[in-house]
């Protein structure tokens, strides 16, 4: 287990810290903008007050729950003892809802629809390019160009294409929400068929970005790995096409699954933004309405939330990437 | 170096991403030239204006000169503008209805509900507001009623009378317009051509688009620079120096690496604040949170390149670190640095929108991005208004420049990695 332990055991360690960084990042970029970060908070969010007492009141409870009046290193510490109780905040745009319980019933949202749509978008990405690269010609012709610009679309835009053609010149799929108006979440036939419809559109708009990159990178990968030297000493030696290229694509395959660690936070992030488009109830709905109202509570919440889930995201393929890794593998029998 | 230039742009794909972002420099340099004014001017009074010329109406009757023109289709084109396409279909229906109870030598089937004369005589001699289809809605009821009084007159051949005030009080016909009375449009005072319509402000969408994507290619070019700058200098030292340097250089820049910078971008730029948010302090907010890509790959680079034996030369005849690295590192990875800058530049644009559409993006009442029209036209429903020209240009716009970039891009890099060339 040598091998294998070394290689969770540094991965594990690194997650750690840089949870442990994500938290302090989240906790002192607001307190490092000059001024008193309770008035500016607060401030934002009771402009359209007119009762002063109320507004009072929110400032108060602010000042407390960020203890301003006390040094950063007790400030921190009361923000990880409310973290560790789940505990992010009141809502300001939402009062009295907690923001834990906002984001609770957002992120399962957000999971459902990102993570398949990003794994199906890799996955379709990856066979794309390598085929572009094996094949080369006319089909690398076609598909370059169009993986260059589908991956440059930003997600907003593809979200917001797919939804005039698809939503509301053809009427084939509804344009906003996650499942039905008239519907309440509940467990039921007609509530799933009515989600399924509603997951059409920001799914699509999803898988076909990361199509674009995904294919792009695994394009030039196959590509450097089809002209390396192993490839043509096996040509030498007679070894069958089929074979080269399986050994190939799975040589180009493991940058990939680095890459898709190193970029599921962009490609997350890019996704929330389709999400406001297509007003799905999810985490990007959740801080659009945050800066919306001024919420800073749901917006500091939602970022950790992402950031969270992102920094799990990569920590698991780095995971699976160490079984498939050979190298790691090799390690192990040592 | 002039050799590699002459090389780069022999590539087609650097050539064609290279002319299209040339083009648009030149429009945004050349279009404010020829309309001028201030972009974020409110000229429309209403939301969405269609695209279109914009002739005003008050001059065009009070224009001097009158042409008649004897056009005979000009009396069915009149009517059928007239009549929406909903209209049409309401109007079938509603025979349809008739029909059934009252049978008649009439075909629906074979009925064109484009041929306007044919529809609107066949309405007058059928319809009647007091016949009442109890299949029919009562709204639907009204919204007939309504075409039917939009219908009256119609294909009479009323003149326009124009009428002048008095001092009395009274009116007193001043002039009569007929049906073939024409002006020519040279002649009008006032003509506005809004190529994109207004969006939600009554703004001109075209020259507002201009003037953002001035705006938005700045923001990526700052941020980019910056980010680029950070990243080169970082990379360098990192790779180069080693030891306790790289470390910590490469501990924070994986540490940003997967941390998302979206996510450090949102904290920001609320923690900012609406009021200092210009769009300046966007673009170096996105610089300075998007460096780690640059770090890693130039560090990556110079590892490779440190023990070269020109380098070590430079390093026993005791050249400084600064030189060293700009004068035996960098030249070699230049290549990758104009790469790096050239997707930061794109990837800045983007992040710009992305955070606009939050509405993080710059304070809204002084320039436009494009970022921020897709806010605006997002957050006045224009996809569901079927204000296409509110935000399809832009989407459309944002992905040339990005497409271009990031052509231009893999031209560079078919041009410096051989490996990759067809």
């Amino acid at each position: 287990m040598k091998g294998y332990r070394r290689y969770f055991g540094k991965k594990i360690i690194w997650f750690l810290i840089t949870m442990f960084f994500a938290v302090v990042l989240n906790f002192l970029l607001p307190r490092l903008m000059p001024g008193d970060p309770v008035a500016g908070i607060t401030g934002r969010a009771v402009s359209g007050m007119s009762d002063a007492s109320v507004a009072q009141t929110i400032y108060n409870q602010y000042a407390e729950r960020f203890g301003t009046n006390k040094p950063m290193y007790i400030q921190f510490f009361t923000y990880l003892k409310n973290l560790a109780h789940g505990d992010l905040g009141v809502s300001f745009s939402q009062y009295p809802r907690t923001v834990a319980d906002i984001l609770g019933a957002s992120i399962v949202w957000t999971l459902v629809l990102q993570f398949p749509a990003i794994i199906v978008g890799w996955i379709i990405g990856n066979v794309l390019g390598a085929l572009a690269a094996y094949i080369r010609k006319g089909f690398d012709k076609v598909l370059l160009p169009l993986s260059l610009f589908l991956s440059g679309l930003p997600a907003f835009g593809m979200a917001i294409t797919l939804l005039v053609v698809f939503g509301i010149n053809l009427k084939w799929l509804p344009t906003s929400g996650g499942y039905s108006f008239s519907l309440l979440p509940h467990f039921s036939f007609t509530f799933i068929k009515s989600v399924l419809y509603h997951y059409w559109l920001p799914f699509l708009s999803i898988v076909l970005i990361a199509i674009g990159g995904q294919a792009i990178g695994m394009r030039s990968m196959s590509i450097y790995e089809l002209n390396a030297d192993y490839v043509k000493y096996s040509r030498f030696l007679g070894i069958k096409d089929r074979k080269i290229v399986g050994y190939v694509f799975r040589n180009a395959m493991l940058p990939q699954i680095t890459g898709l660690a190193l970029s599921i936070g962009t490609m997350v992030s890019g996704a929330l933004i389709a999400e406001i488009i297509f007003s799905y109830p999810g985490l990007g709905s959740s801080i659009y309405k945050g800066v919306f109202a001024s919420d800073y509570p749901l917006i500091s919440g939602s970022t950790l939330i992402i950031t969270v889930m992102v920094l799990v995201a990569s920590f698991a393929i780095d995971i699976v990437y160490g079984f498939i890794d050979p190298r790691v593998k090799a390690a192990q029998n040592e | 170096m002039k050799n590699s230039l002459a090389q780069v742009f022999k590539s087609g794909k650097f050539l064609v991403g290279f002319s299209i972002i040339v083009a648009i420099v030149l429009a945004i340099i050349v279009y404010p030239l020829l309309v001028p004014g201030n972009p974020l001017e409110m000229i429309g009074v209403g939301t969405f204006f269609k695209p279109g010329t914009y002739i005003s109406a008050y001059d065009a009757v009070n224009s001097r000169s009158f042409y008649t023109l004897n056009l005979t289709d000009a009396a069915a084109k009149r009517v059928a503008s007239k009549l929406s396409d909903a209209d049409r279909e309401v109007m079938l229906e509603w025979f349809t209805l008739f029909f059934e109870e009252n049978p008649g030598d009439v075909d629906l089937e074979e009925m064109d509900i484009n041929d306007t004369q044919t529809l609107v005589t066949l309405w007058w001699e059928t319809y009647d507001p007091s016949i009442r289809f109890d299949s029919m809605t009562s709204a639907k009821r009204k919204y007939i009623a309504r075409v039917d009084a939009q219908l009256e007159g119609i294909l009479e051949d009323a003149d326009v009378i124009i009428a002048a005030e008095n001092d009395d009080g009274t009116l007193s016909q001043s002039s009569v317009i007929l049906g073939t009375d024409y002006v020519n449009v040279s002649d009008i005072a006032s003509v506005r051509i809004l190529p994109l319509g207004t969006d939600n402000f009554g703004r001109d969408v075209l020259k507002q688009m201009i003037s953002a994507c001035r705006t938005s290619l700045l923001i990526g070019l700052i941020a980019g620079t910056i980010a680029t700058l950070i990243g080169l200098v970082l990379g360098l030292l990192s790779g180069y120096v080693g030891g306790i340097v790289d470390d910590v250089i490469m501990f924070v820049t994986n540490l940003f690496t997967v941390i998302p910078s979206f996510v450090l971008l949102i904290l920001i730029s609320f923690s900012i604040g609406q009021e200092q948010r210009g769009a300046r302090v966007v673009a170096v907010v996105i610089g300075v949170t998007s460096w780690v890509w640059t770090t890693r790959s130039v560090r990556a680079q110079v590892v490779s390149l440190r023990n070269r034996d020109h380098v070590n030369l430079s390093k026993l005849s005791g050249h400084s670190l600064v030189r060293i690295l700009i004068m035996d590192i960098l030249p070699y990875i230049a290549s990758y640095v104009i790469m790096a800058f050239i997707l930061q530049v794109c990837s800045g644009i983007l992040a710009e929108a992305q955070l606009s559409m939050l509405g993080l993006g710059p304070k809204t009442t002084q320039v436009p991005t494009l970022g921020l029209m897709m806010y605006w036209a997002m957050a006045y429903a224009a996809h569901i208004n079927g204000a296409w020209w509110a935000y399809f240009p832009i989407v459309i716009l944002i992905a040339i420049i990005s497409f271009s970039l990031n052509l231009m891009n893999t031209g560079l890099d078919q041009v410096f990695n051989p490996q990759l060339r067809d």
